[in-house]
C-alpha cells in the first residue's frame, strides 16, 4: 500500500469531500421539503391527493436512484429540463431520499396512539392544532433515529452523482485512479473520509435523538 | 336555551359498521344537572352512544341536541369543522386510557386548549390551570409529567383537563377501567364531587355500586337498544326485564 502516495493527495479528497458534504446537506434539505409534501400529500382527506403521494413513494423507491439521475441529467433536456451536473444531482437525490423521508416522517406520525387526537379533538382542537401541537412534537421524536438512518443512505446516495460527472468524492477517487493506477488506495481514502462523515453525522443523530426525549 | 328536560337530546340515533347495526335507533333526553350511567355487556354499543354524543364516532343516522344546538348538523366540510369544534369546547369527555398528553406536564395538559381556544394569557391559563389541579387534589403534581404519575393521578389530571374548558356536560368513558382497585376511589371521589356541583354527567361504567350511589337514572344498553332504564334504586333492585335481571345477576355478584 502506497502510503506516501495517498497522503500526497489526500488534500484534493478533503475538498471533495467538501463537496459531498455539501450535496449531502442540500439533497436533505431539499429531501425534508419532498418529505412533508409527500406526508402532507399521503395524510390528506382528499383520496386523489392521497394517491398523488402514494404514487411518488412508489416511483421513487421503486426505480433505482442511478436511473433518476439519468433520466433528469441526460434525457432531461430532450424534455427541456437543463440543469448542470451539481444541480440534477442534488434535485434527483433530493427528490428520491423525499420518498423515503415521506415513509418515514408518516410511520412516526401514524405510530401515535390515535387516543391523543381524539382528545385533543374532544377539546375543541381543530385538525390542524392537533395536528401541530399534539401529534408532530410526539411523532418528531420518534423521527430523530429513522430520519438519521435516511440521512446515512444519502450521504453514501451522494457516490452516485459521480456516474454524472459530479467532482465529489467517488469522482475525484475515479480521476486519481487514472492518473496513479492505484485503486485500492484511492478507493480506501475515499471510503475512509465517507465514514468519517457518516461517524459524526451518527453521533449527531443520537445526541439529538437524548436530548428530544421525554423526561 | 331551552327547558332543562332535554338539555341533551338523542332522537333516534342509529349506527352502523356495513351490515352490523350498532345502535338501533336510541332515542333519549338528559336533564341539566342530571347523572345518568349507562350500563351494559360489552359491545352492547354503551361507548359508541357516547362517543356519538360529541361526534367522536358519528352516527349513521339520528340527531345529537345540546342546550338547543344540533351537534351533528350536516354542513359543509369546513364550516362543519368549526361548528363541531365549538360544540366540543362545551362537552368535556374522559377516556378509559385517559390519553393525557404524554409531552406535556400536568398544568401545560391542563392550560393547553383554554390558552389555544379561548385566547387566555399565559398566566390566566396557569391560574386556570391550578384551580382545576387543586380541584382534583392533584395541586402539589403539577409540575409533573404524565409518565411520572399513577394511573389515578393521571385520571384525575385528564378530569381536570376537560373541566378547564368549562363544559356543560362531561361524558366519562369507562373512567376508571383501566385502574388498578386500588386507585378506583380517588377518582369516583372527583365524579362524586363534580355531582355535587350539578354538573350533567354520562358515565359508561362497570361499577354498579359506584352508579347506584352517584347517579339519577340508570340505563341498561344491550345490542344496540336501551333495554331498560329508571332510577338505580328500582333498575339495581327490581328490574323489569329478564335480560337486566341476567345482567346485574353476574355483574352485583362479581362486584360484591
Amino acid at each position: 500500500m502506497d502510503i506516501d502516495l495517498m497522503l500526497k493527495v489526500y488534500p484534493f479528497f478533503l475538498e471533495a469531500a467538501g463537496l459531498t458534504i455539501l450535496l449531502s446537506i442540500l439533497t436533505a434539505i431539499l429531501g425534508l421539503f419532498c418529505g412533508i409534501l409527500g406526508v402532507a400529500a399521503r395524510l390528506s382527506r382528499f383520496a386523489f391527493i392521497r394517491f398523488l403521494g402514494a404514487a411518488y413513494v412508489s416511483v421513487f423507491r421503486g426505480t433505482p436512484a442511478l436511473i433518476q439521475l439519468f433520466i433528469l441529467y441526460f434525457g432531461g433536456p430532450q424534455i427541456g429540463i437543463q440543469l448542470d451536473a451539481f444541480e440534477a444531482g442534488v434535485i434527483g437525490l433530493g427528490v428520491n431520499a423525499g420518498a423515503y423521508m415521506t415513509e418515514t416522517i408518516r410511520g412516526a406520525i401514524i405510530s401515535i396512539d390515535k387516543g391523543q387526537r381524539e382528545a385533543a379533538r374532544t377539546l375543541g382542537l381543530s385538525n390542524w392544532q392537533a395536528m401541530y401541537k399534539i401529534i408532530l412534537p410526539q411523532a418528531a421524536r420518534l423521527m430523530v433515529r429513522p430520519l438519521g438512518v435516511n440521512l446515512n443512505m444519502l450521504i453514501k446516495a451522494t457516490a452516485l452523482v459521480a456516474a454524472i460527472s459530479v467532482i465529489e468524492l467517488t469522482y475525484t477517487a475515479q480521476r486519481y485512479i487514472g492518473s496513479t493506477y492505484k485503486p485500492f488506495e484511492m478507493f480506501l481514502l475515499a471510503g475512509v473520509l465517507y465514514m468519517i462523515i457518516i461517524y459524526v453525522v451518527g453521533r449527531g443523530v443520537t445526541w439529538l435523538d437524548r436530548k428530544v426525549q421525554i423526561t | 336555551m331551552t327547558d332543562k328536560k332535554d338539555f341533551v337530546d338523542i332522537r333516534h340515533a342509529q349506527k352502523s359498521y356495513g351490515n352490523l347495526e350498532v345502535l338501533k335507533d336510541i332515542s333519549l333526553t338528559v336533564e341539566r344537572g342530571q347523572i345518568v350511567a349507562i350500563i351494559g355487556p360489552s359491545g352492547s354499543g354503551k361507548s359508541t352512544l357516547l362517543r356519538a354524543i360529541n361526534d367522536l364516532d358519528p352516527l349513521t343516522k339520528g340527531e345529537i341536541w345540546l342546550d338547543g344546538v344540533q351537534v351533528n348538523k350536516k354542513l359543509p366540510h369546513r364550516q362543519y369543522e368549526k361548528h363541531i369544534n365549538e360544540m366540543r369546547q362545551q362537552i368535556g369527555m374522559v377516556f378509559q386510557h385517559f390519553n393525557l398528553f404524554p409531552h406535556m406536564t400536568a398544568r401545560d395538559n391542563v392550560s393547553m386548549a383554554p390558552k389555544m381556544l379561548k385566547g387566555l394569557s399565559k398566566e390566566a391559563a396557569d391560574k386556570l390551570a391550578e384551580e382545576q389541579l387543586d380541584k382534583v387534589g392533584m395541586l402539589e403534581r403539577i409540575d409533573y409529567y404524565p409518565s411520572q404519575l399513577s394511573g389515578g393521578q393521571k385520571q384525575r389530571v385528564a378530569i381536570a383537563r376537560a373541566l378547564a374548558m368549562h363544559p356543560k356536560l362531561m361524558l366519562f368513558d369507562e373512567a376508571t377501567s383501566a385502574l388498578d382497585p386500588e386507585l378506583v376511589d380517588e377518582v369516583n371521589q372527583v365524579m362524586k364531587k363534580l355531582a355535587e356541583e350539578d354538573m350533567t354527567m354520562i358515565i359508561v361504567t362497570h361499577e354498579m355500586d359506584f352508579a347506584a350511589s352517584v347517579c339519577d337514572r340508570v340505563l341498561f344498553m344491550d345490542q344496540g337498544v336501551v333495554v331498560e332504564e329508571g332510577p338505580p334504586e328500582v333498575l339495581f333492585k327490581n328490574p323489569s326485564k329478564a335480560r337486566t335481571r341476567e345482567f346485574l345477576g353476574k355483574h352485583l355478584g362479581a362486584t360484591k
